[in-house]
């Protein structure tokens, strides 16, 4: 009696466990970075766009893979002939994961929110730009803005312009309350985080996953180990180059190398000696070799840029051979400077792309008669002491958000402390181009006046690697916007 | 033969000549500048002009190699040595004065013991940065109770002789007679000890660096260059294998080295062999 009992449990146990697997569709992807909060709203951290925006929260309008605009939370909307004035006609029957509805208060209150005094919105610039905003009815909203806007719809679809709830929003950043797909389930800090299927979404008959769980893997050998282990399904940003070969090979998975929107930048503090002064930021871009860069740090899987706008956009300009690299040009002018052989604190953030660009900016700048502190940092101190404090010489940052020239056009307290009157009305008049042709002609300026002063030590276009196992489909082949969205993903 | 000269004693001796060689020879010479980059000459393979070939960055892997074996040195010294001479100085004194005072530091001590030295080394670097002092400041701290224990051990064993009681009788003062009686005959556990903490420096200073809290680069150190190698294992197992093996080399050199001098100065394993 006793042998039998065994196997009887076993199958029974093995069925229990079968059952609800076979109808259950996960999916388990990697990330290498971990946030702090999971409010997009107040924070600027990739992770949490990447992670939750469109598949936690929506916006009024969202971007296909094209990059064109699309709509979302608002089905419809009307712009005056003046270009200031836009009424969203919003869904409905939406709701929040909580229950309460969707309607015009939480869109009303998310903006307010966002331009409010004590805002602390990555794009708050974006908000403030609107001069008033109502609510028409339960469905309709109405807003003015300063001046017309050629990014606004563009703007209003990314992870910062989320749609909150005023009940729910205190608790978001550890408790994500939105209107998306998926649900927020669990977060075991560093570990994972859990996304449920909403099955009260309009959209819900469309969505294939149930279970999504986000692994957070820092070590790319980890990474690497998890993903031949089959532990992770995908690993959409994968942060070692390096191993990229070996997974092209292996026919078990699928390699995607997805376009971005994130310059990779050695972000200069232009408020701060010697990089207040345009000889020696000048200097340091004759120092750097951006291909020794790319083929070292990146095992030569990126593209050069030579100013602030990726290469794949429409009005891009090549101008990365502005500064030929020249070390002992750099010495002399480093030299005319009157900062040769200073010491530069270089703080960078724990990204790979970021650390090893690091060690060879160091040799480079070293060839060029500078000598360069690397000071290897945690994400939560390179926030405080880099980006808030703005306690740095040198930093090395990817900048994943589109249109994000306007970046330079944030004035002194922004982390690069460069402030320039000129530049500021280029981007204005960026800003409120409508026209495509006129506008593409202005970025072009922009660059090539980035360039000229070379604000920053511009590097390269950060590629999205993407690992995927065979079987795992819907995922976007470009980033023309910082989304990773799961609704159409499958898994076989 | 002599009977002293056991194979652990030979081997021991070897190696730690060959590690210490290296380490002091990278002061005057290296075959290439270790920090110098050559991306489009990397991972290359041994030749006439790089003996090990080049790394993820086209360096030359034996240069790196030896001002690694510096760095670590000179850390495993200077550690063992700021460690040692308070622990000894603890030791002797809590020997020498007895009582509550003695239960103190012995106490404090078993305190060190159980704190654990990464987490020193992450405090310590959160408040300086990481360095290479960082590394040798962790490594030192938790030496302390490690030489203070033995001293006073060793220590404790000699007032009881009758030459310590002579030299009380004669009038001589607690601290002149740590000083000329007891710190002489604890010398040979202590130098014992010290050879073998030596490896275990060795070892800790190549996890702190392993971990980003030792020498920074462009300083190499063996610890790092086994992390930076940890992705590129397929590609280039030997950026792994050639620092992994001079760890190893280092730590069992000062081990073996470390057991075959107590065995030579344990007086109850003379015994036995004199028997």
């Amino acid at each position: 009696m006793r042998t039998t009992a065994a196997p009887a449990l076993l199958a029974a146990l093995a069925l229990a466990f079968a059952a609800p697997a076979a109808a259950q569709m996960r999916i388990s992807l990697g990330l290498q970075q971990e946030p702090t909060s999971l409010d997009p709203t107040s924070d600027a951290t990739a992770a949490i766009n990447v992670m939750l925006a469109q598949n936690v929260y929506e916006s009024l309008t969202t971007v296909d893979s094209s990059g064109a605009v699309q709509p979302q939370l608002a089905e419809s909307w009307e712009i005056s002939d003046d270009g200031r004035t836009y009424t969203f006609n919003l869904v409905q029957g939406a709701t929040f994961h909580d229950g309460s509805p969707f309607t015009a208060d939480a869109v009303v209150f998310s903006f307010e929110r966002a331009r409010g005094e004590d805002s602390t919105n990555p794009r708050k610039a974006t908000f403030q730009a609107i001069e008033e905003i109502s609510k028409v009815d339960e469905h309709t909203v109405e807003l003015t803005l300063g001046n017309p806007d050629a990014f606004f719809l563009f703007d209003i679809a990314q992870g910062p312009a989320s749609i909150l709830h005023p009940d729910t929003v205190e608790s978001n950043a550890s408790r994500p309350v939105g209107t998306g797909p998926f649900m927020f389930d669990a977060w075991t800090r560093g570990d994972r985080l859990r996304l449920v299927k909403n099955p009260d979404h309009r959209n819900a008959e469309n969505v294939a996953l149930e279970i999504v769980e986000y692994r957070f893997i820092s070590d790319p050998a980890a990474a690497s180990a998890a993903l031949m282990a089959g532990e992770l399904d995908a690993f959409p940003g994968f942060p070692a180059p390096e191993l990229i070969a070996q997974f092209e090979a292996d026919p078990r998975f699928t390699v995607i190398n997805a376009s971005t929107e994130g310059e990779v930048i050695l972000a200069l503090n232009n408020a701060r000696a010697p990089f207040d002064t345009l000889e020696a930021r000048r200097a340091l871009s004759h120092a750097i070799d951006r291909e020794e860069i790319i083929e070292g740090a990146m095992y030569g899987l990126a593209t050069p840029i030579g100013s602030f706008y990726p290469p794949h956009g429409p009005a891009y300009v090549d101008l990365t051979g502005m500064y030929p690299h020249d070390p002992d040009m750099a010495r002399q002018m480093f030299e005319e400077a009157g900062v040769l052989g200073d010491t530069l604190l270089l703080r960078v953030p724990p990204f790979p792309y970021a650390t090893r660009s690091a060690e060879i900016v160091q040799a480079q700048l070293g060839a060029a008669g500078m000598d360069v502190r690397v000071e290897n940092v945690e994400w939560g101190f390179w926030l405080e002491e880099v980006y808030t404090n703005k306690n740095f010489d040198m930093t090395i940052i990817a900048h994943t958000s589109p249109n994000d020239l306007s970046n330079f056009a944030r004035g002194p307290d922004y982390f690069y402390g460069y402030d320039d009157a000129a530049f500021n009305d280029l981007w204005a008049s960026i800003r409120t181009e409508v026209d495509d042709e006129a506008r593409f002609a202005l970025i072009r300026e922009a660059q090539e006046y980035l360039a000229d002063a070379a604000v920053h030590g511009f590097l390269f276009q950060l590629p999205a690697l993407g690992v995927f196992r065979e079987g795992v489909e819907g995922f976007w082949e470009s980033q023309p916007i910082l989304y990773t969205p799961l609704s159409e993903v499958t898994v076989r | 033969m002599n009977r002293h000269l056991t194979p652990n004693l030979i081997l021991g001796a070897i190696l730690v000549a060959l590690v210490v060689g290296v380490a002091g020879l990278s002061l005057i010479w290296t075959p290439h500048d270790h920090a110098l980059m050559n991306i489009r000459e990397r991972f290359g393979a041994p030749s006439d002009v790089h003996w090990l070939g080049t790394d993820q960055l086209g360096r030359d892997i034996v240069s790196q190699l030896m001002v690694a074996a510096r760095n670590s040195m000179t850390v495993a010294l200077i550690a063992v040595l700021m460690g040692g001479s308070i622990g000894v100085a603890l030791g002797l004194l809590a020997s020498a004065l007895g009582g509550w005072f003695e239960d103190l530091i012995m106490r404090v001590a078993d305190i060190g013991f159980a704190f654990p030295a990464l987490l020193f080394a992450i405090m310590l670097s959160a408040v300086f940065g990481p360095s290479l002092w960082v590394a040798v400041l962790a490594i030192a701290f938790i030496n302390i109770p490690v030489f203070a224990r033995v001293t006073r051990g060793a220590a404790n064993v000699i007032w009881t002789r009758d030459y310590v009681a002579a030299a009380r009788a004669a009038g001589q003062g607690r601290f002149a007679i740590s000083r000329d009686h007891i710190l002489p005959n604890v010398a040979a556990p202590v130098i014992v000890q010290a050879t073998i903490e030596f490896a275990i420096a060795i070892l800790a200073e190549a996890a702190l660096s392993y971990l980003g809290l030792g020498a920074q680069p462009p300083s190499p150190s063996w610890g790092r260059m086994l992390s930076e190698a940890q992705t590129l294992m397929f590609m280039a197992p030997q950026l792994a294998i050639y620092p992994g093996l001079c760890i190893m080399a280092a730590v069992l050199g000062f081990s073996l080295l470390g057991d075959a001098l107590r065995d030579l100065t344990d007086p109850r394993l003379t015994r036995s062999r004199q028997a």
